[in-house]
C-alpha cells in the first residue's frame, strides 16, 4: 500500500473510530481528548502523507503517480477500477484539502468544545475529508463521482448537524436535493462518455479528445452535461440556492465545505476534464457566461445582506463564478489559482466570522455588532487581511488570482471579450465594497451590541486564533506561489489575442483601482455617521428590497417547481394513484373475497350428514358426467 | 346372470347401503360401521374383478385397504369416544361448532 491509499484512508479511519466509539467514550474523562486526538491527528497525518507524495512526484520529474487498489466491477472485460492518480493538479488540490482541512479541524477543537455532539462532529468532518480526497485522487470519473456524492452526504449531515432545529434540518435537505438535480446531468455525461469511449479513466478520456480524429461524441454535449453537475456542487446559476442556506451548519463547516473545498469540486472537475472543454467551444462559452453572471448577481445580493455568514456565503458563490469564468475562457490553471487563494482567504474570513459569533455568544446580525476591533484584536487583524485579500489589494493573494482572471476574461483567444471583462470588473468593485462594508459594520463605529452580548465579549482561545493567524499569513503571501505556472505543463494557458496584448498593465491598474474604490466607497458610506447609509438605503428602497429578498429566486422556484410538484403529488399521486388506484384495487379485491366467503360460508352447516350428502351428490354428478361423455 | 355379475350387484348393494347409512343415520358409531360397509363393497368388487381377469393385483390391493381401514377405524373410534365423553351423546348433529 503506497501513501496514495493511506492519504484517503487516514480520515476514514478517523471517521470509523470516532463514529463507532464516540458515544461510549465521551462521558469518560479521557474521551474528549481521544476524540480530539483522532479527529485532528488523522487529517494532519493525511496532510503529511500528501507532502510525501508530492515530494515523490517532484523527484519523479512530475510523472503522474498511479495506483490501482482493486477492480470494482468488470463489464465485458472493461474493468472499473478503484484507482488513484496523483499529478500536478491532484497535488495542488490534495494539499489544499488536507492542509486547510487540518487547520479547520484544529480550529473546531475550540469552536465546538462545549457541544454535546463533539465526537459526532469530528466523525462527520473526517468522513467529509475522506470523500473529498476520493474525489480529488480518483483516476476514474466513477471514483470521482463516489467522492462527489460522498461529500454531498457529509455536507448534508453537517448542515443539519443541529438537526433538532427544523429550519437547519430543512437546509440540509435542500442542499442534498438541489445537488441531486445537478448530479443527474453529471451521470448522463458519464453515460455518454462511457458509451462513446468504453472507459471512465479521466486521463484516457482527455487523451481521446486530444487525439485526431477525436471520439465520435460531441464534446459540447458531454461538456454541458458535466457542467450541469458542477453548477449543483459549485453553486452556480441556476442551482446556487442551496449554498446560502447551508450556512445553518457550524461555522467551521461553512469554512471547510462551503467555501474552501467541496464547492470548488466543480471547478476542479472542469480543470481535470480540460481535454474535453478545450474542444467544446459552446460549453466553454456557457461556463464563462454562467460564471460571470453568477459572480455578478451573487455580489449584488451580498451587498444587501445583514447576516455575517450570508454575506460570506454569497461572496463564495460570487468567487466561484470568477473561477468558472477563468475555466470558461480556457485558463484552467488560473481557475485553480483562484481556487487556491480563495481557499485561504475565504476560510480565514469564515473562521474569523466564527470567532466573532463565538465572541458574541451566537449573534450573527451585523446590525447588532460594531466596534469590535479593540475587543477581539487578533480576529480583527486576520479578518482585515483576508478582506483586503478578497478585495484584490496588492500584494495579497486575491490580487494575483483575480487580476489573472480579469486579464484572461478580456484577452484569451478562447472566448475572451470586453463584456466578460466589464461585468467581472464591476463584480470586483462590488466585492471590495461589500467586504469592506462587512468589515466596517462588524469591527468599527459605535458598538450596537445587546447588553447581554456586550458583557461576554472575549477573544477566542489559542486553537482558534492560531489557525486564523496561519490562514491570514497564507492569504497574504499565498499569491506569490504562481499556481498557473506550476500547472502549465499540464494545463497550458490559452493564447492571447494579439491586438489586446498591451492591455495587461491597464487591467492590473484597473484591478487595484477597483479594490481601492470599493474600500473608499464602503468607508464613505459606513465609516461616517450611520445616517448616511440609512438615507442612501431609503433612496433606493425598491432596489434594496429586491436585493435583501435575494431577487426572490427561492420564492420563484417554489412557485414554478415546488408548488406544482406538491399539487401533482397531492392530487395525482396521492389521491388518484395511491388512494384510488392502489388502495382501491386492494380493498376491492379484499371486499370481493369477503363477500364471496359470506355466501360460500353458508354451505358450512357443520352437519356431517349434509357434507356426506354433498359428497354423494358430487359422486353421482361425476358418474353422470362420465356416463354422458364416456 | 352369471356369478361375476351377481357379485358385482352384491358389491353395489353393500356400497349403496353403506352410503345410505352414512347419509341417513345420526349415530356416529353406526356411521362408522356404514363406512366399513362401503369399503367392503369396494373390496368385494376388487376381488370379483381380480377373479374375472385372472390377475392377483386386485386381490392384493384388498389387503392394503384392510390395513388402511383398520388404521382409520383405530383413530376414528377413540375420536368418537372422546366426543361422546364430552357431550354425553353420539348424535352427529350435536357437533356443529364449525358452522359457517
Amino acid at each position: 500500500m503506497s501513501e496514495l491509499v493511506a492519504i484517503a484512508l487516514a480520515p476514514l479511519a478517523g471517521f470509523l473510530l470516532n463514529g463507532l466509539l464516540a458515544t461510549r467514550l465521551v462521558p469518560r474523562p479521557y474521551g474528549h481528548r481521544f476524540v480530539t486526538l483522532v479527529g485532528c491527528g488523522l487529517p494532519i497525518l493525511s496532510f503529511v502523507l500528501t507532502l510525501i507524495a508530492f515530494g515523490e512526484l517532484r523527484a519523479g520529474g512530475y510523472a503522474p503517480l498511479s495506483e490501482t487498489v482493486y477492480t470494482w466491477i468488470a463489464i465485458d472485460g472493461a474493468p472499473f477500477e478503484i484507482a488513484f492518480w496523483f499529478d500536478r493538479l491532484t497535488a495542488v488540490m490534495a494539499l489544499i484539502v488536507t492542509g486547510v482541512g487540518s487547520l479547520i479541524h484544529v480550529y473546531s477543537v475550540g469552536y465546538m468544545k462545549d457541544d454535546e455532539g463533539y465526537a459526532r462532529y469530528f466523525a462527520y468532518l473526517n468522513l467529509f475529508l475522506f470523500f473529498m480526497l476520493m474525489l480529488v485522487l480518483g483516476r476514474s470519473l466513477l471514483v470521482l463521482f463516489v467522492g462527489w456524492e460522498g461529500v454531498g452526504l457529509a455536507s448534508y449531515l453537517l448542515i443539519g448537524f443541529w438537526f433538532a432545529d427544523p429550519e437547519k434540518a430543512a437546509a440540509g435537505k435542500k442542499a442534498f436535493i438541489v445537488n441531486r438535480i445537478g448530479d443527474a446531468g453529471f451521470l448522463l455525461g458519464m453515460f455518454v462518455l462511457y458509451t462513446a469511449l468504453g472507459t471512465l479513466d479521466m486521463d484516457r478520456i482527455n487523451a481521446a479528445f486530444m487525439a485526431t480524429p477525436g471520439p465520435a461524441v460531441s464534446a459540447t454535449l458531454v461538456g454541458v452535461l458535466l457542467f450541469i453537475g458542477a453548477t449543483g456542487k459549485s453553486a452556480q446559476i441556476p442551482l446556487y440556492v442551496w449554498l446560502p442556506d447551508a450556512m445553518a451548519g457550524p461555522t467551521p463547516v461553512s469554512a471547510l465545505i462551503h467555501a474552501a473545498t467541496m464547492v470548488t469540486a466543480g471547478v476542479y472537475m472542469v480543470a481535470r476534464m480540460s481535454g474535453i472543454y478545450t474542444h467544446a467551444e459552446g460549453a466553454s462559452q456557457l461556463i464563462a457566461w454562467v460564471g460571470v453572471l453568477t459572480a455578478f448577481f451573487a455580489a449584488t445580493i451580498a451587498v444587501a445582506q445583514t447576516d455575517i455568514k450570508k454575506v460570506l456565503a454569497y461572496s463564495t458563490v460570487s468567487q466561484l463564478g470568477f473561477m468558472f469564468l477563468a475555466a470558461g475562457v480556457g485558463a484552467y490553471g488560473v481557475a485553480v489559482f483562484h481556487l487556491y487563494t480563495h481557499a485561504f482567504f475565504k476560510a480565514c474570513l469564515f473562521l474569523g466570522a466564527g470567532s466573532v459569533i463565538h465572541a458574541l455568544s451566537g449573534e450573527q446580525d451585523i446590525r447588532k455588532m460594531g466596534g469590535l476591533a479593540r475587543k477581539i484584536p487578533i480576529t480583527f487583524v486576520t479578518f482585515a487581511i483576508a478582506t483586503a485579500a478578497i478585495a484584490g489589494l496588492p500584494p495579497l493573494a486575491g490580487f494575483f488570482s483575480k487580476d489573472e482572471i480579469l486579464w484572461f476574461a478580456y484577452a484569451s483567444e478562447r472566448g475572451g471579450s470586453f463584456w466578460l471583462l466589464a461585468i467581472a470588473a464591476l463584480t470586483a468593485l462590488m466585492t471590495a465594497f461589500y467586504m469592506f462594508r462587512l468589515l466596517w459594520l462588524t469591527f468599527f463605529g459605535e458598538s450596537r451590541l445587546d447588553a447581554h452580548a456586550a458583557a461576554h465579549v472575549h477573544e477566542s482561545p489559542l486553537s482558534m486564533t492560531g489557525v486564523l493567524v496561519v490562514l491570514a499569513v497564507l492569504s497574504a503571501i499565498g499569491g506569490f506561489l504562481s499556481i498557473p505556472h506550476v500547472l502549465e505543463p499540464m494545463l497550458p494557458l490559452p493564447g492571447i489575442i494579439a491586438q489586446r496584448s498591451g492591455a495587461h498593465l491597464p487591467i492590473v491598474i484597473m484591478s487595484v483601482a477597483l479594490g481601492l474604490a470599493g474600500l473608499l466607497g464602503a468607508w464613505w458610506m459606513f465609516g461616517g455617521r450611520a445616517e448616511r447609509a440609512k438615507a442612501f438605503g431609503a433612496k433606493v428602497a425598491g432596489v434594496r428590497r429586491v436585493l435583501e429578498g435575494k431577487y426572490f429566486v427561492d420564492e420563484l422556484y417554489d412557485l414554478l417547481i415546488g408548488r406544482p410538484l406538491l399539487w401533482i403529488s397531492e392530487h395525482v399521486f396521492l389521491r388518484l394513484g395511491d388512494r384510488t388506484l392502489i388502495d382501491g384495487t386492494l380493498n376491492g379485491l379484499a371486499g370481493l373475497a369477503q363477500r364471496t366467503a359470506g355466501v360460500m360460508g353458508r354451505l358450512q352447516t357443520g352437519h356431517l350428514h349434509f357434507y356426506a350428502l354433498l359428497a354423494l351428490a358430487g359422486l353421482l354428478g361425476a358418474l353422470a358426467w362420465g356416463w354422458h361423455h364416456g | 346372470m352369471d356369478k361375476t355379475q351377481a357379485l358385482l350387484y352384491l358389491a353395489l348393494t353393500l356400497f349403496a347401503l353403506g352410503l345410505c347409512g352414512v347419509v341417513i343415520r345420526r349415530n356416529l358409531l353406526v356411521m362408522l360401521m356404514s363406512m366399513e360397509l362401503m369399503l367392503n363393497g369396494v373390496n368385494l368388487s376388487l376381488v370379483t374383478f381380480a377373479n374375472q381377469m385372472g390377475a392377483a393385483e386386485g386381490a392384493v390391493l384388498v389387503f392394503l385397504i384392510f390395513v388402511v381401514a383398520t388404521a382409520e377405524i383405530a383413530i376414528a373410534i377413540p375420536i368418537v369416544l372422546l366426543l361422546a365423553r364430552r357431550r354425553r351423546t353420539l348424535d352427529a348433529d350435536a357437533f356443529v361448532d364449525l358452522r359457517g
